[in-house]
């Protein structure tokens, strides 16, 4: 059977592929290239070497600080969501009336885009600040808050979906034979729940930290780096780097390659999460 | 199942009518800040609309003309149908072809699709929108190559990890019997990977949808979808209509709650299952 599938190949394979080719392989492997080059267009390419990845410090301060504001800002905004939807999770689980209802409205604000949501929040944000005579550019702070409570309002009820799902698929038993040896609702849940549902925790944790640490759309409407740069995010600064500056094409490849080294760092950090449970399991 | 109840009934009710006033709040912000003259909305945006600042529809019609909105949401609709329908279909073909061939290149192109998961957009945007510009497939019909190609990892992903369990003896008598390949896998294996498919096309709907840089770098704005039409209300010196704009957030929203509320459980179990195989 696998030879005569094979020999329709092209059919079955061919498509997709060129797809791939077109919109991943070919510009991933150019993309790597150019790194190591200067150029403005694609007619005027000289090799530099590690230029680029050198002047990516040194030209300004920015990339930098944008590490950093992404960094703070991805461990803040994990803990919260992560947090609020655990414990939305467990109200949702128990016996509240209406809890469907409950579910559905919280998960809503995942479908809007980060083009839509990054405006409603600079809306509301610069509302109350107001009052005080003040609006989002004044402080880099607003910004960063505003992203956090953004991002909050965005994920929480995809976390909590996928917690309540886990939460569901708890032993009805084990607990019931706990509370008869008079387990208190604490020990349950940090000796039966939590380790139960421990592998949604990783999964949860692992998606909040790369959406966090890619974040653009959210990041340009809401503030788009102001005031001067201060709440730019990286995915925003290698954005910038490479549109709004003629020259700088190549260093904003070598922030991309290292964008990518540090978002791959995250996803094998994952992978070796997963693999040390089902090894314990 | 209920874990314990240390807290009285009310006391979890109200506080989820409570959280939910706070999803709903800002949506609320942006219909009742539609009809309010722009002059009022960055001093008094908690303001309910009264006789001073009501304005009628004037923020849509100003927004409808300066978006080119129903031409936007065209553009979306046509992007996200059959970019979605195209992976759906070149996909779910790969998948069963390199799972079914075994060898060291169907593993490579397996890898190859894994990694691209990781990969984030801004390391392939630059010659991406290149290519694109130099094989002319820089419009609305040819971003859904670019679509199919990035979207390619997770979904084959998704279908061969599907097909992986499907038992291969259902595909075997279906040849022994006289099918091709092509008629064993669109009569026997494609009708089987309904519900992978469905999940496939929740995510990828979400996804492409509301994607904002791929339509701008590629298309640019001469065709604009809803998220490139929106950010394009902001113009070019900073100076935003609010009013026009928060018309248009409620009409880029409206089509999404509607959706939602309609398949909201094939949209939930549909992000459940590939936030889990993801």
């Amino acid at each position: 059977m696998e030879k005569s599938i094979r020999r329709w190949g092209v059919l079955f394979a061919l498509p997709a592929l060129i797809c791939f080719a077109i919109a991943f392989l070919v510009p991933f492997v150019w993309g790597l290239v150019l790194s190591f080059c200067r150029f403005t267009a694609i007619t005027d390419v000289s090799f530099t070497g590690l230029d680029n990845y050198v002047r990516a410090f040194t030209v300004d301060n920015y990339f930098i600080h944008s590490f950093f504001f992404t960094l703070l800002f991805t461990v803040v905004s994990v803990a919260g969501i992560n947090l609020l939807a655990f414990t939305l999770s467990l109200v949702l689980t128990g016996s509240v009336p209406g809890k469907n209802a409950f579910r559905t409205i919280i998960f809503m604000p995942n479908l809007i885009g980060g083009i839509v949501l990054g405006w409603i929040w600079n809306v509301i944000i610069n509302g109350f600040l107001a009052r005080y005579e003040l609006n989002i550019m004044s402080d880099p702070s607003f910004g960063f808050w505003g992203l956090v409570v953004l991002m909050l309002w965005q994920n929480t009820g995809y976390m909590m979906v996928i917690y309540i799902a886990a939460i569901q698929n708890v032993s009805t038993d084990m607990l019931e034979a706990a509370s008869i040896d008079g387990a208190s609702y604490t020990t349950k849940l940090f000796r039966i729940i939590i380790p139960t549902v421990m592998p949604s925790i990783t999964i949860c944790l692992f998606l909040t930290l790369t959406n966090g640490f890619k974040l653009y759309d959210q990041n340009l409407a809401l503030t788009a780096g102001n005031p001067n740069h201060q709440t730019e995010m990286l995915a925003m600064n290698i954005f910038n780097t490479f549109y709004s500056r003629v020259g700088f094409e190549g260093v904003g490849q070598a922030k991309a390659v290292i964008f990518t080294i540090l978002v791959g760092m995250i996803a094998l950090g994952q992978l070796a999460a997963t693999r040390r449970k089902e090894v314990e399991n | 199942m209920t874990v314990s109840r240390r807290y009285p009934r009310w006391i979890a009710f109200a506080s989820m009518i409570i959280i939910s006033a706070i999803v709903i709040f800002p949506i609320a912000v942006v219909v009742m800040n539609s009809f309010k003259s722009r002059l009022f909305i960055s001093s008094a945006p908690f303001a309910l609309p009264d006789s001073d600042t009501f304005i009628g529809f004037e923020n849509y019609t100003t927004g409808l003309a300066r978006t080119g909105f129903f031409s936007a949401f065209g553009y979306s609709l046509w992007i996200t149908v059959a970019s979605v329908a195209m992976i759906i279909l070149l996909t779910s073909m790969l998948a069963w072809y390199i799972t079914r061939v075994h060898g060291t290149l169907t593993s490579l192109i397996y890898y190859a699709l894994a990694f691209s998961m990781i990969v984030p957009f801004q390391m392939v945007m630059f010659p991406m929108s290149k290519i694109a510009n130099m094989l002319g497939i820089d419009n609305p019909v040819g971003i859904i190559i670019l679509y199919v190609g990035f979207g390619a990892g997770i979904a084959s992903f998704m279908f061969a990890g599907f097909v992986k369990s499907i038992p291969i003896a259902l595909e075997e008598a279906c040849m022994i019997d006289g099918a091709n390949p092509p008629q064993t896998f669109f009569l026997v294996v494609f009708p089987m990977l309904k519900s992978t498919a469905v999940t496939v096309a929740i995510l990828q709907t979400m996804w492409v949808w509301n994607d904002y840089l791929m339509p701008y770098l590629v298309i640019g704005t001469e065709y604009r979808t809803i998220p490139v039409a929106i950010q394009y209300l902001r113009g070019g010196y900073g100076a935003v209509d609010m009013g026009a704009m928060m018309a248009m957030l409620f009409l880029a929203m409206l089509p999404v709650i509607i959706f939602y509320l309609i398949c909201q459980r094939y949209i939930i179990n549909g992000v459940l299952a590939g936030a889990v195989k993801g």
